[in-house]
């Protein structure tokens, strides 16, 4: 049987997002350190763009997903919420207030730098992209399998920027010399 | 010696080439929006084979039923839509969110931004969610969308259409799409549908009139079944 094709989510879908209970990912009791990530959404003429959907995936302050894939997924954190969604706003920007993500093991065992999943949908793309979001703060990052499949010149498009103490800067390129690096996984 | 050999499902099998539309300059806005520089392609991970999973009591009990979420009836033929949702391999795929949303019955979304000329339904909103049940299959009640403009060029048109959100079992399973109707003439001229490289994954997305699911005297039925992407099995020896 062949996959469903992907078509735009065009620029309505904040009818379903209004649909969905307001997001929470952590409370006052999610262990970890809270973090904010800032981005803004630019398009190839350096517009920003305000209908946008950013929606994150990431695992707990121990590394854990919930989820039956993960052989720790039963003991991950009750309080934390690992799924993220945001329409940009007029000025194409985006945020969210989460915890940073302890490592993840690869399948041999050796951890990954802290990342989150990233997937990026708007009108005028037909499909989905997905990328990795990195932290500047992370000496793992040297040593992460991933980012280093990335061309060194395009690493810094995931890596996310510290701009006061536990916020980071994260802004996605869709076209032009800074593209945002985009994963076929 | 017998061995004990069980099944370990392997990494998510690539999607074939034709299936999810590339850049399509006919598509006017993809020009400055759809990424240039090829995918990097990188293993499949915990943090790619896992997703978000959706706890029921997010769903409310008239979220399926577009035509009962206001004080009145909204206007338009009333539908009912079902399907199956499963992997490439036919594995059913439970337990899963479905949410979508659509135009009214004169092409006019509850939304800002559309500023087409149609009138706004009080009593409709377009927008349902529900969970699949544990073999898979999802149901709405709704009301046929209509056509409505759009300005993507001289007396553009989209055809009728619901849009689909789904997330499966991981992060590289989420889909979001768009659902066409049997027959309507303005499929073949659409950039977005024809977007779609491979003519026949295109017809993937059309749904089918079903008199077997029509209710006598109330209501037509569609049946559209939905494809995720599927595992390779491993063969493992315990």
């Amino acid at each position: 049987m062949g996959v469903s094709p992907f078509q735009t989510v065009g620029p309505y879908f904040d009818i379903f997002l209004r649909r969905r209970v307001p997001l929470v990912m952590v409370t006052s009791e999610t262990p970890g350190q809270r973090i904010a990530i800032d981005g803004v959404l630019y398009d190839g003429a350096g517009t920003v763009i305000p209908d946008g959907l950013v929606e994150i995936w990431q695992a707990d302050a121990e590394g854990r997903y919930a989820h039956p894939e993960d052989p720790r997924g039963a003991s991950a954190d009750p309080t934390f919420y690992g799924y993220g969604w945001r329409h940009t706003d007029a000025a194409g920007a985006f945020h969210f207030d989460t915890i940073k993500p302890g490592p993840i093991a690869l399948p041999g065992g050796d951890p990954q730098a802290p990342h989150i999943m990233v997937s990026v949908m708007a009108r005028g793309i037909l499909t989905r992209f997905i990328t990795r979001l990195y932290f500047d703060d992370e000496a793992a990052n040297a040593r992460d399998a991933v980012l280093q499949l990335v061309p060194e010149a395009r690493r810094h498009t995931l890596i996310a920027r510290t701009t006061s103490p536990g916020v980071y800067q994260f802004d996605v390129r869709l076209q032009g010399s800074d593209e945002t690096a985009f994963f076929d996984a | 010696m017998a061995e004990d050999i069980s099944i370990k499902p392997g990494p998510y099998r690539r999607v074939p080439p034709g299936v999810h539309p590339p850049a399509d300059p006919a598509y006017r806005s993809t020009v400055l929006r759809h990424p240039k520089e090829p995918l990097i392609v990188i293993p499949q991970t915990l943090s790619e084979l896992t997703g978000p999973v959706f706890p029921y009591d997010r769903i409310g009990p008239l979220d399926h039923d577009l035509t009962r979420q206001h004080a009145g009836q909204p206007i338009g033929e009333r539908m009912i839509l079902e399907g199956h949702v499963r992997d490439e391999d036919g594995r059913p795929v439970p337990d899963t969110l479905v949410e979508i949303w659509q135009a009214n019955a004169s092409g006019r979304y509850a939304h800002k931004i559309d500023a087409h000329d149609a009138p706004l339904d009080p009593n409709f909103s377009g927008a349902g969610r529900t969970v699949t049940d544990s073999e898979g299959w999802y149901r709405f009640v709704t009301i046929v969308p209509g056509h409505y403009p759009w300005g993507n060029h001289y007396n553009a048109w989209r055809p009728n259409h619901i849009h689909f959100s789904l997330f499966g079992p991981s992060f590289l399973t989420r889909l979001v799409t768009q659902m066409y109707f049997p027959g309507d003439p303005l499929q073949p001229i659409d950039p977005i549908f024809n977007s779609i490289p491979d003519p026949e994954a295109r017809q993937r997305l059309i749904a089918a009139f079903d008199i077997g699911l029509t209710s006598p005297d109330w209501a037509l039925g569609f049946r559209w079944d939905i494809i995720l992407r599927g595992r390779n099995a491993t063969p493992m020896e315990k």
